[in-house]
Formats: structure tokens, C-alpha cells, sequence
């Protein structure tokens, strides 16, 4: 593991995109050829089934090295890391640099499924023979959770750089499912891994749009859309394949029964870019009625019924076989128009509609209409644009509204993982409900490090009982928070849920008496729809 | 029934029988002070007692005060205690603190470290009833590799450097850790220091403990006057205009907290050296066994933990809230400068 170890190392040392791709595109040219594809399998999320579970780590480590398992967790709290942990508490002395990535990856697979005692003791052993370094990693292979600040496309263009083959080609045959045990390295770069059938392309990304559009030029050089909340899919119809995908290259097909007879309505070598909504009729559903779909393998019929999906369509990246991509837009979605408007009524495909005004006034609009449509904003598109590989500024913008806000105090505090390891960042906040405090919402994002380290110290100096690692806290520092949606929800003490919480800043300007109460945020959920979002000066 | 030997007060830890404080945070009529690091030695009290070894520090950091020395191993009788100051190995000078009352024996560790760094007056348990222990690492996850094996680590991360054509620049703190730095590793270049480290280094020179020649840092010192050298420098000096001097440099932080990756990245440093002046889990297990103290107070650290496990190995365990070191127990970020030695 020697050649991974380095890499590892290198890339933990640095936070400059140059510097990570140069140690990656090394890596790529020296290692073992079977540890590169393992590599470029767990950097772009595919990781192997565990073969142990972090339980089963956590009551090993403890034992062997001979500390409670309450203790264990402090320490866990603390290091913030299940694999350093244990690398860290276990004796030292051993100075093993462990088999090849290939063959420990292997032996761990294999593990998968035999019996505790014989997992045990490879674990052991293992742990036993390693030094701490290599013992770090060894427990990531195992855990899966690596985190290497190393993006798809950073990736990608590494591998580009060390075998020469084109980066939007290589990004094309590295997608979709391939299997990294019987994958070799010359397959995935020059043929790709996957099954071509149901390989699907790149999704092209859009970046936040935070200046006025009027610089965008003439409104009818853009195409604008809805941009829906629900799950950007890629749904292909090969000959032989039919296949759904996330954007996280996840094979979803199965989990959508709805799309299931498009495979017989759509020409063979058709590939739609799209989003997946739970419909309610006319317009989609808020997500969380989506949400309790995700996860599942097979659905019931109540929710099927309940929750029916649906592909809102997008842009059309392939048809009759024939890659459209380098198209510009305004071709595709012609395309796109002429071939759903000619399926037949019933199925779980629509167009995503235009939003169309006349000018960039009428746009803006029309845009706040969006959460009364269950959109988030809308989506601007260049219309000679082709589909690009990933985030490329310029041609793709998403054009969101501004967020809800409220304001609220935090009550618990708990230390974070990774790099915010025993910082305190992720928070408990609750808003005011008569003289009650009502918890309603957990944020851990938005705020700056040296904010997190004064919060931190003051969670500690102010800290009023401990479970485990969380921390409550006198409510006293107020946050204002935004988040994108608000729904019912009666898992939750305040009856309320809300769609992507975070902080928008620490108002230190705010005591504990000024923040909103429960009536704030349960009249956001009874807003009649194409109502603004509250209060625009909180904005 | 008498009060016990010492109490727990909000001016640090005193002795009712003795009237004096041992590293008291608020001004006291008499101190009894383990060590030089600023949160140990403050400034305000009447008079002052240290070992020999110590006075020199604490008199250049606190100026004029009225200081008295003691030899490590005296006996002296303060009101109706017996004290005495032992080796803590912590840093040059300092001491663990014992105080006997008609054969009860307590003992304040200070700060202090086990393993024997070739500078310090080495870790000298003592036996006692009451054992009042520091615990800045007392959670298992702190183990500390032995000193040659960190030394091997930072010559070669030197040695690296000087093939790179780039200067290493290692940030430590200035009372005890630079100095150990530079007394253990190999001689592959001249050393230079910073003002801050340089002037503890010739103080603790003067009084001659074994430390290498090192060249301060002034202005018309750059990388190319002294080629393949390592800058010693004060945490707060990385990544500084100071440090620009040097052109290409790697940077790196010698210190017990660079045990942990997350605080590592958080500090943006490719680069960590895990080297402690305070005692590792073991470390501090071992001590107190030494001790065969049966009532352990934690102070200063993962008290709430250390506390519970002391409790479980059979050990009457409680907790001392103390002022060193502000939060430096859970908060390593503040921490990390444990030693607020004037620039």
C-alpha cells in the first residue's frame, strides 16, 4: 500500500488543485496497474460492500486495545475520525506497510459474509502488523470513507494526463457500473468499464447565478426553465439496455417502476437528461413526498399511489444512437420537443416547460413564482450552448430565489468530523414556542473557521450537561438561518421540517429574546401558494 | 478533623497549613511555581519559589520580581508543611511539587512529560497519598512515538527540504520544545531561530544546559546566507511576512496535537510532528501507578474522561478545575500556543 500511502499523504498536504492533480496524474503513471483501478474506483464513489461494520471496528478496537468501549467513544468524539481512532489508539511498535491495495481490497471482499470470529481475526491481525500510517488506511479501505478533497473531474484529469486519452472521453468510460475486481486498467481508460449499453454520459452542471442576468446579453439567446427539486436523472433507451441513472451515477431503474413502460415508447438510442418529481397532477410535489422513495429498493403501492414519479425532461443527449452533445441547445431541445410530444399520452415522461417572457424583467417575475410551482428558481441555459462535461461557467446558470430566514437560538452543540474534527459545528436550533423552546432545526454549515473556534470555546466554558458528545448549551447565541423549503412533519417535535437548513450568519447583534416563534415558521407552511418569500429587508 | 494538605481555590491550588499557592492564576501573597510557561508563572504575586534551574526564564519573562530558588530534592519547611521540588521532565527547570503534613504526602505534578528528552531534568515519580496530575492528552488516542524515531521523521523532512531547494521552517514553542528540538536533531545545517525562540535558547544556554549553536534571525538573514539551514520559529510565525524572507519554504508544527489529522488540515499544514512536552496516555497511566497514590486529582485536560477511567481502575478520582492554559484541554486550536512567550 506504499504507493497509496504517498498518495494519500500527498494529497493531504495540500489544498491547491495543481498540486493534488500532479501527485494523482504520478500515481497513475507508477503504481500497480490493478491499485490504480481501485483508485479511480473509490475517488469516484465506488466503493466496495463492507465486509465489517463500524460497530463490529469500534468493540474490536476497544478490546485490543484493552479501554472500554465508552472510552473508545470519547476518543472517537474527539479524533472525529472512525479510522484514525483506531489507528491512533492501539499499541504502537508494529511498523508493517501492508499488502497492495489490490490484494487487501480482495481479501476484505472475500471476508464478506464469512463468520464474525474469521473476520475478527483477519482484522487483528491486520491491525497487529501495521504501523499507525498504514493502519489509518487499512481501516479506510474497510470503512469506505474516503475524503481526499479530490473532485470526479480533478480526478479525471489526472488520468487524462498520465494516459494521454482525451479528459471528456476518459470521463465518458469512466461512468456508469463497473466492477474495479474485474476491471483492468487498460479496459476502463481506453474502452471503458461499464457496460456500454447502459453507460451514461457526463451530466453537464450549472453555476449560481449571482449578478443581475441583464449581463447575460439579449433574453432570447437563453433558454429558461423551471429548476425543479427532486433528482437530476439520465434515463437511457439502448437497444438491449434500459437504464436510469442519479447523478451520483447510481442505477436507479428499479427503484422508479413508473418509467418502466417507456422503454417500449422510446426510439431505440435515446437519452434523456432529466428531472425525477413526485407528481401531484398538475404540478410536482415537494420533495419530501420524493424523499420517501429514495432509499428504497422495490416500493410499495401505497406509494406508488401516493408518490407516483414522473421525468420531467430536460435536454436529449443522444438520438437514434447519435451522440448530440457537441448540438447546440436550441437543436437538442427541438429534438427533445418533437420526440416527446409524439409518445402517447400516459406515461411518466414530460417536457420540462419553458419559462418564457419577454425580457429579463419578465423573467425575474416569473422566477418568484417558482415555490408556488415547487420550483426552486429558475434555470438559465444558452441556447447555442453544447452539454458540457460537468461545472463550466458561462453557459449554464441556475438562478435560485433567495431563501426563507428566521432566527433562532442554538441549544445543543455537537464537534464535527474531518477537518472540523473537535471544533463544535454542528448545531441544535430551536425557535420560541409560547415560553418553550421548541428545537426545529440542525445546521453545520455557513459559518467561518475562526467563528467555529469562538463558539467552540464558548460551548465549552458554557457547556450544562453532556450525552456523549453532544453538548447542551444555555440558549443564548442567536443564528439567523436559511433554508429552502418548509413542510410538515409530524416525525419531528415541532411539527415542522425543513428543506436544507443552514447558517447565514452568527447575530451577535441578537439576545435569546428576540428570535421568531413556532407561529413564524407554521404560517410559512399555510402560505397560499405564489405568496413571496417573508419579510425581503431579512433577505 | 483538619482540612486537607491542599484545597482547591479560585486563585489555583493552596495550601492552608503552608499559606502559599502553587501556580496560582490571580495575585497571591506567596507562589510556588512548577515552571516558566506563562500560564504556570504569572505575574502579581508577593514572592516567588522555584528551582534554581527555572529562576532565570521566569525573572526574563516577569521582570522584576522577588524570586527565591531551591535545589531540586531540598526539604524546606513552609509554616507546617514540608516542600520539596522534583524533576517533572516537562521542560528545563521544572518541577513537580511535594508537600508533606505529618507524613500525608500530596504531590502536584505541574506539567511533566515520562520520557527522558535529553534536556530536561528527567521525570522523577514520587511516592504519595494524593496525586494532583495534569492530563492536557489523557485520552488513549495520545501515544507519543520515542524521541529518535520523531528525530529520524524531521531530519528527513530536512533533508527533503534541502534537495527541494526550499526552507523548513519548524514552528515550536519557545520555552522547551524548540530547545529540545534543536538539541535532538542531526546536525545536516546551521539552525536559525527566531527572536522569540533564540532568546530562551540562550538563556537556558547560559545556564548550561547542552543546546547546539543556533544563529538568530535578523534582517540581513535570508535563505541564501545560510543554504540548507532549518528556521525554529513560534507557531504564530508561520505563514508571516517574517517568513517571506526565506522564499520557497515547507512548513511544518512540532507538537502532541498533531496526533490528530483534523486538527492538522484545519491548520493547513501538510506537516505534523507528534511531539509532546506533556505526558501520552501511557504515559500518564504509568506515572500514577508510580505514585501509589490512592486519590488522583485530573486537572488541566480530558479531565471528565480521565476522571471516570481513574475511577474504574479502582482510584478515588476527582476533578480540579484550574485556569492553565485558558481551554487548551478540548480546544486545541487556542491551545496551540501553550506557551505565550513575548515575541
Amino acid at each position: 500500500m506504499k504507493d497509496f500511502a504517498t498518495l494519500f499523504n500527498a494529497l493531504d498536504a495540500t489544498t491547491k488543485t495543481g498540486e493534488k492533480t500532479l501527485a494523482l496524474a504520478d500515481y497513475f503513471r507508477t503504481a500497480p496497474k490493478a491499485d490504480r483501478v481501485w483508485t479511480i474506483a473509490l475517488l469516484s464513489g465506488r466503493r466496495p460492500k463492507r465486509a465489517v461494520t463500524s460497530t463490529e471496528l469500534r468493540l474490536w478496537a476497544a478490546e485490543a486495545a484493552g479501554i472500554p468501549l465508552w472510552l473508545f467513544e470519547e476518543s472517537y468524539a474527539v479524533a472525529g475520525d472512525l479510522a484514525e481512532t483506531i489507528a491512533r489508539l492501539l499499541p504502537f511498535g508494529a511498523t508493517g506497510a501492508g499488502q497492495s491495495m489490490d490484494t487487501t481490497l480482495r481479501q476484505l471482499i472475500a471476508l464478506t459474509g464469512r463468520p464474525e470470529t474469521e473476520r475478527r481475526a483477519y482484522v487483528l491481525d491486520a491491525w497487529a502488523s501495521l504501523g499507525p500510517d498504514a493502519r489509518f488506511l487499512f481501516n479506510k479501505l474497510i470503512t469506505g470513507g474516503f475524503r481526499m478533497g479530490v473532485s470526479q473531474g480533478l480526478m479525471t484529469r489526472a488520468l487524462a494526463q498520465a494516459t494521454g486519452v482525451e479528459e471528456t472521453t476518459l470521463a465518458h468510460r469512466l461512468m456508469g457500473e463497473w466492477d474495479p475486481a474485474t476491471t483492468s486498467f487498460e479496459q476502463l481508460t481506453q474502452e471503458g468499464g461499464g457496460d456500454v449499453g447502459a453507460r451514461p454520459y457526463p451530466f453537464a452542471l450549472a453555476s449560481p447565478m449571482d449578478e443581475d442576468p441583464q449581463t447575460l446579453g439579449p433574453v432570447q439567446e437563453w433558454l429558461a426553465e423551471w429548476k425543479w427539486d427532486g433528482i437530476r436523472g439520465q434515463l437511457i433507451a439502448r437497444p438491449g439496455a434500459f437504464a436510469l441513472w442519479s447523478r451520483g451515477e447510481e442505477l436507479i431503474t428499479d427503484r422508479f417502476p413508473e418509467f418502466a413502460p417507456l422503454a417500449d415508447f422510446l426510439p431505440p438510442g435515446t437519452v434523456i437528461d432529466g428531472e425525477i418529481v413526485a407528481w401531484g397532477g398538475a404540478d410536482p410535489l415537494p420533495f419530501a413526498h420524493l424523499q420517501k422513495r429514495i432509499g428504497r429498493k422495490t416500493v410499495p403501492k401505497k406509494l406508488l399511489a401516493e408518490a407516483p414519479a414522473l421525468i420531467l425532461a430536460y435536454d436529449l443527449l443522444e438520438s437514434d444512437g447519435t451522440d448530440l452533445r457537441a448540438q447546440p441547445l436550441s437543436e437538442r431541445r427541438a429534438r427533445l420537443e418533437r420526440l416527446v410530444n409524439a409518445l402517447p399520452d400516459g406515461l411518466a415522461l414530460r417536457l420540462s416547460p419553458r419559462a418564457e417572457a419577454m425580457d429579463w424583467s419578465g423573467l425575474a417575475a416569473l422566477r418568484q413564482e417558482a415555490r408556488a410551482r415547487q420550483a426552486e428558481g429558475l434555470m438559465l441555459k444558452r441556447l447555442s450552448s453544447p452539454y458540457h462535461i460537468g461545472r463550466r461557467r458561462g453557459d449554464w446558470w441556475k438562478w435560485k430565489l433567495d431563501p426563507y430566514s428566521v432566527d433562532a437560538v442554538m441549544i445543543y452543540a455537537q464537534a464535527g468530523h474531518g477537518r472540523r474534527a473537535n471544533l463544535f459545528t454542528d448545531f441544535t436550533f430551536a425557535v420560541r414556542d409560547g415560553n418553550d423552546l421548541v428545537p426545529f432545526a440542525k445546521a453545520y454549515s455557513g459559518l467561518t473557521d475562526a467563528e467555529f473556534a469562538q463558539i467552540t470555546a464558548w460551548v465549552q466554558k458554557n457547556t450544562l450537561e453532556r450525552f456523549g458528545p453532544v453538548r447542551r448549551v444555555p440558549p443564548t447565541l442567536v443564528f439567523e438561518l436559511a433554508f429552502e423549503g418548509i413542510q410538515e412533519s409530524p416525525r419531528h417535535k415541532s411539527g415542522i421540517a425543513l428543506r436544507f437548513p443552514r447558517m447565514l450568519r452568527w447575530r451577535q447583534d441578537k439576545s435569546a429574546d428576540e428570535i421568531d416563534t413556532i407561529d413564524t415558521l407554521r404560517a410559512l407552511l399555510r402560505q397560499p401558494p405564489g405568496a413571496l418569500p417573508p419579510d425581503p429587508q431579512d433577505i | 478533623m483538619s482540612t486537607a494538605v491542599l484545597t482547591f481555590t479560585d486563585r489555583g491550588i493552596y495550601c492552608p497549613d503552608g499559606g502559599f499557592y502553587i501556580d496560582p492564576w490571580r495575585p497571591v501573597a506567596r507562589a510556588l511555581i512548577t515552571h516558566g510557561h506563562s500560564d504556570h508563572a504569572r505575574p502579581g504575586h508577593g514572592t516567588y519559589l522555584a528551582t534554581h534551574q527555572a529562576l532565570p526564564v521566569i525573572r526574563h519573562r516577569l521582570g522584576t520580581i522577588d524570586i527565591h530558588g531551591i535545589a531540586y530534592g531540598e526539604a524546606r519547611r513552609i509554616g507546617d508543611v514540608m516542600v520539596s521540588f522534583h524533576p517533572a521532565g516537562h521542560v528545563p527547570g521544572s518541577a513537580q511539587i511535594r508537600v508533606e503534613r505529618r507524613g500525608e504526602v500530596w504531590v502536584v505534578s505541574g506539567d511533566y512529560k515520562v520520557e527522558d528528552d535529553g534536556l530536561s531534568e528527567a521525570f522523577a515519580p514520587q511516592r504519595c497519598h494524593s496525586f494532583i496530575t495534569e492530563c492536557t492528552f489523557g485520552l488513549p488516542l495520545f501515544q507519543w512515538e520515542p524521541q529518535p524515531s520523531i528525530a529520524a521523521q524531521i531530519a528527513s523532512w530536512w533533508a527533503e527540504a534541502q534537495t527541494q531547494g526550499c526552507t523548513p521552517i519548524l514552528a515550536a514553542y519557545g520555552l522547551g520544545k524548540a530547545q529540545r528540538l534543536i538539541s535532538m536533531l542531526p546536525p545536516l545545517g546551521p539552525i536559525l531561530t527566531h527572536g522569540a525562540v533564540e532568546e530562551t535558547t540562550r538563556i537556558l544556554r547560559d545556564q548550561g544546559y547542552p543546546i547546539p549553536t543556533t544563529t538568530r534571525v535578523t534582517a540581513q538573514i535570508t535563505a541564501k546566507t545560510h543554504p540548507g539551514a532549518l528556521v525554529i520559529a513560534p507557531p504564530s510565525a508561520l505563514g508571516s511576512p517574517w517568513a517571506a524572507r526565506f522564499g520557497p519554504t515547507v512548513e511544518a508544527f512540532a507538537s502532541g496535537w498533531m496526533a490528530l489529522r483534523g486538527i492538522r488540515r484545519r491548520r493547513g499544514l501538510g506537516q505534523g510532528f507528534t511531539i509532546s512536552d506533556h505526558a501520552d496516555w501511557p504515559g500518564l497511566n504509568a506515572a500514577i501507578k508510580e505514585t501509589g497514590a490512592t486519590r488522583i486529582f485530573a486537572t488541566h485536560g480530558y479531565t471528565t474522561p480521565f476522571r471516570r477511567w481513574l475511577e474504574e481502575q479502582g482510584y478515588e478520582a476527582g476533578i480540579v478545575s484550574t485556569d492553565y492554559g485558558g481551554d487548551e484541554v478540548e480546544t486545541p486550536t487556542p491551545v496551540l500556543e501553550e506557551d505565550h512567550s513575548s515575541p
